[in-house]
């Protein structure tokens, strides 16, 4: 598999550690009845999922990769601050 | 017909011809009692307990494609009970008891072998965690033997002891962890519900789950709609999609773990062996072949195939274990896909939704569980509460902050 | 011995003569020829023992696809086992021996199973055995496992070395036959980046054995102008004995060079294989298509070959498999067979066409040929051709999948559609006639433009007319012969219910050997399929999966074996630890110097020793691995006080303050001591081992959480050498290096951080802080000083008698003091467990606050962090006892705990340890059993606050 880095270009998905679904977002308040859904339940798609990928054999920064979990087809790959940006907007 | 001796040589004078099938390919009726998502093991274990030991008669099991194609038809056909946490190890334990007893229970040779399981240690800090997982086996009456260097050595001398990055220092042994043949396990399973009237059909893939006033009153599948009144999941790696037809999102993520097998071999390793500075295990079954694998690809797939680099990493730890190996060949990899749990323990429990059960998030240990998972399962279908050793199973006990979590990884599945 | 050398032809060196020896027996052979080939001239048929019956087995096939001709190759830690005698390039000493077999080939004992084989039907096993029940695993699994296997591997290490490469490309061209050849050529003259890779010793494919014409030459000649056109071009690389043995994702090829193995040792230096990654933009499969063998009964007996294997023997090898051959096929290669066997002067005594209605029923005969038995009559002869038609070797495209379309018209599966990335030529794509394979090779290596014209050739009648059993067979007809599954087992299967192709192959093993169903699984299909009232297409193939064909373990290490499994981490100090006698041990990747002993001290008697001198006076420690980072920004403290439970915006700066993190579940997740060197300048230590993850955390928590906060930070370990300095003379001792500054407890109190110079201006970083509970510092110095300054303070201790100390003297020290580490800090435990619960501060969001709040975690039953002393001091503690209330019988139910670190104090004169305990912080002073089973012994024992020694710290205050 190879992930498209922003930064490095095309490398080796081994360069890579990956986080699961991008799209849980942590809650900002104490109070949020969402922590427990944050921190423990997740979509887990048969298909598209947006994926956190830490070039740690790279440049270090976290991306959000966008693949498919049934194919390993890999669409894109975005900096995950871009991404959580987006996200918010 | 019972199978033994006798049935096979009566049925040798007749050419074999005389065969019945090992279960029925019924059409699906119209409503069941219980339905079961999942021809696997654990489901088909299920079926058959619910049967054979509850009484019930009226259950279906459905399987998308055919028996045992999921992870039971893919795993490394490890059993062993070497857990240290109280809400594990009874449970394991329990399986373990029923492996001992399997074949001559559901007359099937799955070919359960116990041949041991041995973990090697390589540091200090390793053996420690070993010493501390040994006793909490011994305590509660499992065995668990210490092992220095040299008693490893004198059981597998071909290791290396000399030359290693990282030395041998030990390991635990458990003797009574081995081997079964895991297609085996589902077929005799599938044989004996068969036997006591459960219908198993395969090719029925389940595509909606119908509820009522928050309680489930049937599924949709692609052989058309089958009402039921308790629908129990048990669909491993893809318990996420089918627990979403009822609007469940489970603390689970699915990866993809490879496993492989060399060419067969005259024997060579007797028992099971897991490194202990890298990710690999390797045992050898029955027919000659290595059976070994590793770790988990890392990222979400349900692809049932992985990539080279774990393929490099799993064989490099491999050959540092054991350098013979360099000249064995690797015939086969494969793929399954792991229903990998926010803490690394199962879940067998009710859900919001009345009537429907839910059992997922093996891991890459649900093979050894098959006979206390479907054990447990069929208990909780049956009585609506859980078994007593599978009370831990909990789904609110990441809610509640009551984690099982055996290596201290916390909620990252793919390190679990 | 009915095999023999042809007088002329072939692609053999007859002016060279290699030895080798066959089960001990001594023969000749040519450069050029395999094992196998070499044997057949040599009139020996009879190769190996099937796996189940025993049977008498030669060689089916010409190339990797063999399941009969294993041998164990080589000897000592050389020696292989099931290696393919038609992969093995012959060289001169060769030695092989047959397997699977006992007490020798011609004369196996274990051939006795095939008189039960009216029992030994697909799936006995599960059938029996069962009874009586101890029997599976004393008597019954022993036998099976000792009959089961086939070859013997090596229990010495390999001597050999392995590499590991890695390739890009524009095109990737598997298969160099007249499809491969011609799209490589092709592209290779449009200026693209080529790799042409094939398993055979030599490119050419079906080109080095097959009589065809080829643009007014002969098919090989054509083949050696364009192998030679290719070397010539430098942006194509060629690969021969190279098998592509899986496709992955990313169109990411893995590749084994086989670079050595025909000969009988690598050069020095040279690697004995390799393996690849080869990365293509774009991928062509021109692997070409496999013979299919007839099912018929005795098609096993050592002389029934494929016939294009014994085309390729007679015209590439010079080795005749028979003087007297029949033929047997379903289409219409039968026509080429008689005419190369008529050059070479081999005698066809009969051609049997199923479609004409011709049967052989069986082969009389068991080491070898003697008659068939066409139904009428017998008919002599020493050999037989068969062919049942061609499949496309369509594996690699499967890898990802993708399943192939059977194709009623060539009677084969063929690839499937996978995208422009991988496509398929020639008969890999089913294009049998040479014409096709030109058309297919020009089409597709032409990477843009107007596809050039391919060269003229001459096609070869190809007609089939699909023929999957001979019924009225009389003798076992095999459909996969390795693990010798026949036509009936297939039936058998379907009536049971294991009829799905699946089922079936499992139930039976049909596939499953070493040449992964390669020539039966076709056959095997159709029977299936006839059996079950289904088409082939509908009962389709089982799943192709790596490896096409086995891959050496070797080859997938390359050079990460023995000590270079993984790389070696030294601390800047690990020279000075060398000359201070350290004995090292592994942590993670790293070396730490574990003890310093001095002539006859073991290892707890030198950390006694060094635990005592460090009380008593002064001592030094590398602590080089702890994990440092450095963090700047405006916003650092605000970062820092997300990040850790407890708060670090308000440290002074010039100070140093214990941090405890927890994981966004609330659990403990490291400690360490964070320093405040400038307003927006901190630095971070970490535990040796959550290093890498702990920098991952951060760079996650900013970049995904917290972009918007102005802070940077880089990982600064192996920067800086760091050594502990602690005792009552640490002070003395260090003021002898420090540049002007008089150490005292003004400019240098307790938790100081101070950016200083050393040694007339080394920089340096000065901490007062302590792990061992006593006076203590730590300095930071650049790694490249490490050694140096190590041997400065040594050398400025002398007076005081300072020692080096290790981790096993750091480790009895931290737990005298009760300190927590990774025994504690197991990933399961709270700040409330290791009773730090008062560092969580109540003021901030920081990542675990909310979940740590939970029922589960905040429980009073939770096991927390006491100490733990035998009741009898005389007595030793282990790690990894139980803990159970006195009374009750031993069950996990009644567990309480455990013991997490032990360690014998010198200062106390006994042992000591720290324990997770239930609700333990109200058990103190409460006597407990120890269980420990593991090692047989149950003792009592005290549970006590966590700090044996100094509880009051005045050691370190001093």
């Amino acid at each position: 598999m190879l992930i498209p880095c922003p930064h490095c270009g095309t490398r080796p998905a081994e360069e890579f550690t990956f986080l699961g679904d991008a799209n849980v977002q942590r809650p900002t308040s104490l109070e949020d009845p969402n922590w427990n859904s944050y921190v423990y339940e997740r979509d887990n798609p048969r298909g598209k999922i947006d994926e956190f990928a830490y070039h740690s054999g790279g440049c270090r920064a976290w991306l959000v990769v966008s693949r498919d979990t049934k194919t390993h087809e890999v669409f894109g790959a975005v900096i995950a601050k871009n991404f959580k940006r987006k996200q918010k907007s | 017909m019972k199978y033994s001796v006798f049935s096979l040589l009566k049925n040798s004078l007749s050419g074999h011809k005389n065969w019945t099938p090992a279960w029925r390919s019924p059409e699906p009726k119209k409503e069941y009692d219980i339905i079961i998502v999942g021809g696997g093991g654990h489901g088909l274990a299920t079926a058959y307990y619910l049967a054979k030991e509850h009484g019930l008669k009226n259950i279906a099991v459905l399987e998308k494609n055919y028996i045992g194609s999921g992870n039971v038809g893919r795993n490394t056909t490890i059993i062993r009970s070497n857990y240290m946490l109280l809400g594990n190890n009874p449970f394991y334990e329990l399986s373990m008891k029923l492996w001992e007893g399997l074949e001559q229970d559901f007359n099937f040779n799955a070919m359960v072998s116990q041949r041991g399981v041995l973990n090697l240690c390589h540091t200090d800090a390793q053996r420690d965690a070993f010493a501390r997982r040994g006793n909490a086996m011994r305590i509660d009456g499992v065995d668990a033997e210490l092992l220095d260097r040299e008693a490893v050595r004198e059981m597998y001398p071909f290791f290396d002891y000399e030359n290693a990055r990282f030395p041998i220092k030990g390991g635990l042994l458990q003797r009574r962890g081995g081997t079964v043949r895991h297609d085996a396990v589902a077929w005799g399973y599938a044989r004996g519900a068969d036997l006591r009237g459960v219908d198993i059909l395969q090719g029925c893939e389940l595509t909606d789950i119908q509820t009522e006033n928050g309680k489930v009153i049937g599924v949709q599948t692609s052989r058309g709609e089958i009402k039921c009144k308790k629908l129990a999941l048990c669909a491993a790696g893809h318990s996420s999609e089918v627990a979403s037809m009822a609007g469940l999102k489970l603390p689970i993520e699915s990866h993809v773990l490879q496993a492989f097998v060399s060419e067969g071999l005259k024997p060579y390793i007797d028992g099971v062996v897991t490194f202990g500075a890298g990710h690999f295990y390797v045992s050898q079954s029955d027919k000659g072949g290595l059976v070994f694998g590793g770790d988990i690809d890392g990222y979400n797939s349900y692809a049932q195939r992985g990539n080279l680099p774990m393929v490099e990493h799993v064989i490099e730890a491999g050959v540092a274990m054991i350098p013979s190996l360099a000249r064995v060949r690797a015939l086969r990899s494969w793929g399954g896909v792991m229903d990998m749990s926010m803490d690394g323990s199962p879940i067998i429990d009710k859900t919001s939704v009345h009537g429907l059960y839910l059992n997922a998030g093996w891991c890459y240990g649900g093979f050894k569980a098959t006979p206390a998972s479907g054990w447990c399962y069929a208990h909780l279908i049956a009585k609506d509460e859980p078994h007593k050793v599978a009370t831990a199973f909990r789904l609110d006990r990441f809610r509640r902050g009551y984690m099982l979590d055996e290596k201290g990884q916390g909620a990252t599945p793919n390190l679990h | 011995m009915t095999g023999f050398r042809i007088k002329n032809g072939g692609l053999i060196d007859r002016t060279s003569e290699l030895n080798f020896k066959f089960d001990g027996k001594s023969f000749t052979g040519h450069q050029g020829d395999t094992l196998a080939s070499a044997l057949i001239a040599n009139g020996v048929h009879l190769m190996g023992r099937s796996f189940k019956y025993h049977r008498p087995r030669g060689v089916i096939s010409a190339g990797s696809s063999e399941p009969n001709a294993l041998v164990e190759l080589r000897e000592g830690g050389r020696k292989e086992a099931n290696t393919r005698a038609t992969m093995i390039e012959l060289y001169d000493g060769l030695i092989a021996q047959s397997q699977n077999r006992w007490p020798s080939l011609d004369f196996d004992v274990g051939a006795v199973t095939s008189l039960a084989s009216s029992i030994f039907v697909a799936g006995f096993y599960y059938k029996t055995f069962m009874w009586p029940k101890s029997f599976w695993e004393k008597i019954y699994e022993p036998l099976i496992r000792k009959a089961a296997g086939l070859g013997t591997a090596s229990r010495e290490a390999d001597p050999d070395t392995y590499e590991k490469s890695y390739a890009h490309c524009d095109l990737l061209v598997v298969g160099s036959g007249p499809a491969g050849l011609m799209a490589a050529l092709t592209a290779a003259r449009s200026g693209a980046c080529v790799i042409l890779a094939d398993e055979g010793s030599a490119l050419g494919g079906t080109l080095l054995f097959e009589n065809e014409e080829i643009a007014g030459q002969s098919g090989f000649e054509w083949s050696q102008s364009v192998i030679a056109e290719l070397a010539s071009i430098p942006n194509v690389t060629l690969m021969p004995r190279t098998t592509i043995f899986g496709w992955f994702d990313g169109n990411i090829f893995g590749a084994l060079e086989r670079v050595n193995d025909h000969v009988a040792v690598p050069a020095p230096f040279e690697p004995r294989q390799r393996y690849w990654r080869i990365q293509a933009k774009r991928a062509i499969l021109a692997s070409g298509a496999e013979e299919r063998p007839l099912v018929f009964g005795g098609n096993d007996v050592p002389g029934v070959m494929l016939a294009s294997a014994m085309r390729h023997y007679s015209n590439r090898y010079a080795a005749a498999a028979g003087k007297s051959v029949a033929i047997f096929t379903n289409n219409d290669s039968a026509l080429r067979t008689a005419h190369d066997f008529k050059q070479h002067g081999i005698h066809v005594e009969v051609i049997i066409d199923t479609r004409k209605g011709g049967r052989i029923l069986n082969v009389k005969g068991g080491k070898g040929v003697a008659a068939i038995d066409a139904g009428k009559h017998l008919i002599a002869c020493d050999a037989v051709a068969m062919s049942g038609g061609w499949s496309p070797i369509v594996n690699l495209m499967c890898h990802r999948g993708a399943k192939p379309i059977w194709n009623e018209s060539i009677a084969a599966f063929t690839p499937p559609d996978v995208g422009a990335e991988f496509t398929a030529i020639g008969s890999a794509a089913g294009h049998m006639l040479l014409s096709e394979c030109f058309a297919d090779g020009v089409r597709a290596g032409t990477m843009k433009g107007k596809v050039p014209p391919a060269p003229k050739c001459r096609d070869e009648a190809f007609a089939i007319q699909p023929f999957w059993w001979v019924k009225e067979s009389t003798g076992k007809a095999f459909i996969d012969y390795q693990n010798d599954a026949t036509a009936k087992d297939l039936p058998l299967a379907a009536r049971e219910g294991y009829g799905h192709v699946e089922l079936a192959k499992r139930y039976t093993t049909t596939g499953m050997a070493t040449d992964q169903g390669k020539l039966g699984n076709v056959n095997a299909i159709a029977i299936l399929a006839e059996a079950s009232g289904k088409t082939i297409a509908e009962m389709g193939t089982t799943t192709f999966r790596p490896f096409y064909t086995p891959v050496s373990f070797g080859a997938f290490t390359g050079p990460f074996t023995g000590r270079h499994f993984q790389p070696v981490r030294k601390t800047p100090l690990h020279g000075w630890a060398v000359e201070q006698g350290a004995v090292f041990v592994e942590t993670g990747l790293w070396m730490r110097s574990s003890w310093f002993p001095k002539t006859g001290e073991d290892w707890l008697a030198s950390a006694s020793r060094e635990v005592k001198s460090t009380r008593a006076s002064v001592g030094l420690c590398d602590v080089s691995t702890l994990g440092k980072i450095d963090i700047h920004g405006k916003d650092a403290g605000i970062f820092l006080d997300r990040l850790y439970c407890n708060t670090f915006s308000t440290l002074s700066i010039g100070k140093a303050r214990y941090g405890l993190m927890l994981r966004e579940d609330g659990i403990v997740f490291d400690d360490g001591t964070t320093s405040r060197l400038a307003e927006d300048h901190y630095v971070m230590t970490t535990t040796t081992a959550n290093a890498a993850r702990m920098m991952s955390n951060i760079e996650f928590c900013h970049q995904v959480h917290w972009p918007e906060l102005d802070v940077q930070y880089v990982s600064v370990t192996e920067q800086w050498a760091q050594m502990a300095v602690a005792g009552p003379k640490a002070r003395a001792t260090l003021q002898k290096l420090v540049d002007k500054l008089a150490l005292n407890d003004e400019t240098v109190p307790y938790l100081a951080a101070k950016a200083i110079t050393i040694m007339g201006g080394v920089e340096a970083r000065l901490f007062r802080i302590s792990f061992s509970g006593e006076h203590a510092y730590e300095l930071a110095v650049p790694a490249d000083f490490g050694n140096a300054v190590a041997r400065a303070i040594m050398h400025a201790g002398t007076e005081f008698g300072i020692v080096p100390y290790g981790v096993e003297a750091l480790s009895i020290m931290r737990i005298e003091k009760g300190h927590v580490a990774g025994g504690e800090l197991n990933g399961t435990t709270t700040a409330g467990d290791l009773g730090l619960g008062k560092m969580m501060s109540t003021k901030k969001d920081y990542i675990g606050r909310v979940m740590a709040q939970r029922e589960g975690l905040v429980d009073p039953q939770r096991q927390c962090v006491v100490g733990i002393r035998p009741v009898d001091h005389t007595m030793k503690l282990r790690s990894g006892g139980h803990l159970l209330k006195q009374g009750d019988a031993p069950s996990m139910q009644a567990d309480q705990g455990y013991i997490c670190s032990v360690a014998w104090s010198p200062m106390l004169n006994m042992w000591l340890g720290l324990a997770l305990l239930s609700n333990g912080r109200a058990r103190h002073g409460e006597i407990i059993k120890v269980f420990d089973g593991l090692r047989g012994h149950h003792y009592l024992a005290e549970i006590c606050d966590p700090v044996h020694f100094d509880a009051k710290n005045e050691r370190l205050h001093a």
